[in-house]
């Protein structure tokens, strides 16, 4: 169990400027993000929240500052360090990213088989639990191709999940599910939060899953190009000012 | 000027009124933004728009595009614009258009770039891309090695679906290049030979040129245009679906997960197919030879034995081995360095042939060169 007082802070960032060549996407963001949180990246389309996340996982390399793991940077691991450290991620892309030449259960087993020394009757038991867990049982045998995108996504997930990592990672998870798949999804980062300690890191601009589950949240704005505010956003909700973050979090309707 | 249902007209007090009526619709020629142009720069003095809409019967987009370069002209011209008989329909629309205010930066103004500009540009770009290729081939032989140290982080069954793609699936092509060629070989020979009746040497000619040099490179320029094309479609396709973002992620190097196998699955085939395309090649010659010039074919055959040494075969089997390695590296790297659309996708497959093709030439040269060093 975690013990939620514990604010122990797991992902750092410093003084970072996020660019393509010469457009800056977002600069001077400084947040942090704790062991145990459910840290909400939001704002409003285009403004730099799929980038914040890439940074966070090592597709981008900043254009200035630093992520920091615990004491380390990201960027001055040697590849044996960032080896062992990324595979404490499991992240889940927009599009679900599943390798479209293996099954779904072959998709989930891969990373079983590269980073465990599990027997192939206990992987497969594994697979057979995450695809339970996202309520795809029974489609281990389908190509990514044969399932529906909202399907694709839920088996993304269950793959995100396969090596229980430490920290997940999701890019705009309920984006495309039906209101039932997506509340489902909200119950099951909670629960994987209370019952293994997962940090969860979710990009997205779905108002409900944002006060349902985020309990730590940074707030994007594409005009001034940097954060506004970083906190719990039923917090900010209540007691921020800013007329963008109220615009945001209202619907508009301020 | 006969009066149509829009026109503009000068109303009291330093005002243009805007007369809109008909039917709007996109290509259909209405009243045009530049007679307003026209008309502003015959009144410089005009402070107030105004719109008489009595007569409009049916409108779409076509008038919102026009009222909306209306609104852009007057405020830069600083003249106020009365929106309040326009249809309230259209009010709203101008309102929704007009509410997020344009990204100055976002949209990509591209200066035309002078002749210097573009030639530096391919420099830097070319020399960026050596750059690329060396780290590639880099990780490729680091992979290599680590395939010694440790056992290989790919799927056997992803290696030898890769066999059959590069190797039983390629041969009927190669047999029909590889026979061809050795057919156009013996019939352009022997027609010169003939002149000094010396038919039977086109054995050695034929023999010769396939087993050393046409063999490999006509099944390396094959197997580019098969294989390497195919090897980066499929890995720029998974660029595009974020697959190799989600191998990175998962700490699974690309290049010992998808280039190693296909690499290895190619250099390993790339031999065979050589020392096949050179017997379909001989037995090309063979024909012409036999069948149009009365050569018995055990002279031919034996002639052939006699004259092809085992360094030819050597030297021919050796270059597919390194075509192998280079095809299979071109096309990986392209895949890999692809965008994310899918014309990249197309771009990349065109890239990996080309790149294929001149890597086989060059090395050719290269090793022909070697040889002709060391005497073989």
């Amino acid at each position: 169990m975690v013990d939620m007082e514990n604010k122990e802070p797991i992902i750092k960032i410093e003084d970072l400027t996020m660019a393509y060549g010469d457009f800056v996407v977002m600069r001077d963001l400084n947040l942090t993000i704790n062991r145990g949180d459910i840290f909400i990246i939001m704002g409003g389309s285009g403004c730099g929240k799929s980038t914040l996340l890439k940074h966070m996982i090592g597709l981008k390399k900043p254009a200035k500052g630093k992520v920091m793991y615990g004491e380390d940077d990201f960027w001055e691991m040697n590849e044996v360090q960032r080896e062992i450290l990324m595979r404490n991620f499991g992240i889940l892309y927009q599009s679900g990213a599943l390798w479209s030449s293996m099954t779904l259960a072959e998709n989930i087993a891969l990373p079983l088989e590269q980073h465990s020394q599990l027997s192939s009757t206990k992987i497969l038991e594994q697979v057979e639990l995450k695809l339970s867990l996202v309520g795809l049982s029974g489609f281990e045998d389908f190509y990514p191709s044969e399932i529906s995108g909202g399907m694709r996504k839920r088996a993304g997930l269950a793959r995100a999940m396969a090596l229980d990592p430490e920290l997940l990672f999701f890019d705009e998870p309920s984006a495309g599910l039906d209101p039932v798949s997506a509340k489902r999804l909200d119950d099951l980062i909670l629960q994987l939060r209370e019952s293994l300690g997962t940090t969860v890191v979710v990009v997205t601009h779905e108002l409900a899953s944002i006060f349902a589950i985020g309990n730590n949240c940074v707030f994007l704005d594409p005009i001034s190009r940097t954060m506004l505010a970083q906190g719990d956003p039923n917090i900010l909700l209540k007691e921020n000012n800013d007329p963008n973050i109220q615009s945001f979090l209202r619907r508009g309707e301020i | 000027m006969p009066k149509s249902e829009n026109h503009l007209k000068q109303g009291p007090d330093e005002t243009l009124d805007i007369h809109l009526g008909g039917k709007w619709q996109l290509g259909r020629d209405n009243l045009s933004i530049r007679d307003v142009n026209l008309f502003l720069e015959q009144h410089p003095g005009t402070r107030r728009i105004i719109f008489n809409c009595k007569n409009l019967d049916a409108w779409d987009s076509s008038i919102l595009t026009f009222l909306l370069s209306l609104i852009r002209i007057a405020s830069r011209k600083n003249i106020q614009v009365e929106k309040d008989e326009l249809p309230s329909g259209i009010q709203q629309l101008i309102t929704l258009a007009t509410a997020v205010p344009q990204k100055e930066d976002a949209k990509k103004s591209v200066p035309e770039p002078g002749f210097f500009e573009t030639v530096g540009a391919d420099t830097i770009r070319f020399v960026h891309s050596i750059g690329e290729l060396m780290e590639f081939i880099g990780g490729a032989f680091l992979a290599v090695i680590k395939l010694f140290v440790r056992k290989p982080r790919f799927r056997s069954q992803d290696f030898w679906q890769f066999l059959m793609d590069a190797g039983a699936r390629a041969v009927p092509i190669v047999s029909l290049i590889s026979f061809l060629v050795g057919l156009i070989l013996a019939f352009v020979g022997i027609m010169q030979l003939k002149l000094f009746g010396a038919q039977i040497f086109v054995a050695d000619l034929v023999g010769i040129a396939m087993v050393r040099q046409m063999g490999a490179i006509m099944t390396g320029i094959i197997m580019a245009g098969r294989t390497g094309a195919a090897f980066a479609s499929q890995l720029g396709t998974m660029q595009v679906n974020e697959e190799i973002d989600a191998f990175k992620t998962l700490a699974i190097s690309p290049m010992e997960f998808l280039v190693l196998p296909r690499m290895l699955a190619l250099t390993l085939m790339m031999p065979f197919l050589v020392l096949y395309a050179d017997l379909m090649g001989v037995l090309g010659g063979a024909l012409v030879a036999v069948g149009i010039f009365d050569i018995s074919l055990p002279m031919y055959l034996t002639r052939t034995i006699e004259v092809v040494g085992l360094n030819d075969l050597f030297i021919g089997l050796f270059m597919g081995v390194v075509f192998g390695i280079l095809i299979s590296l071109s096309g990986c790297m392209r895949g890999i360095q692809c965008e994310r659309s899918a014309s990249a996708v197309g771009d990349a497959a065109t890239s990996a042939v080309v790149t294929g093709i001149v890597a086989i030439i060059i090395a050719t040269s290269v090793i022909t060169i070697l040889c002709d060093i060391i005497g073989i």
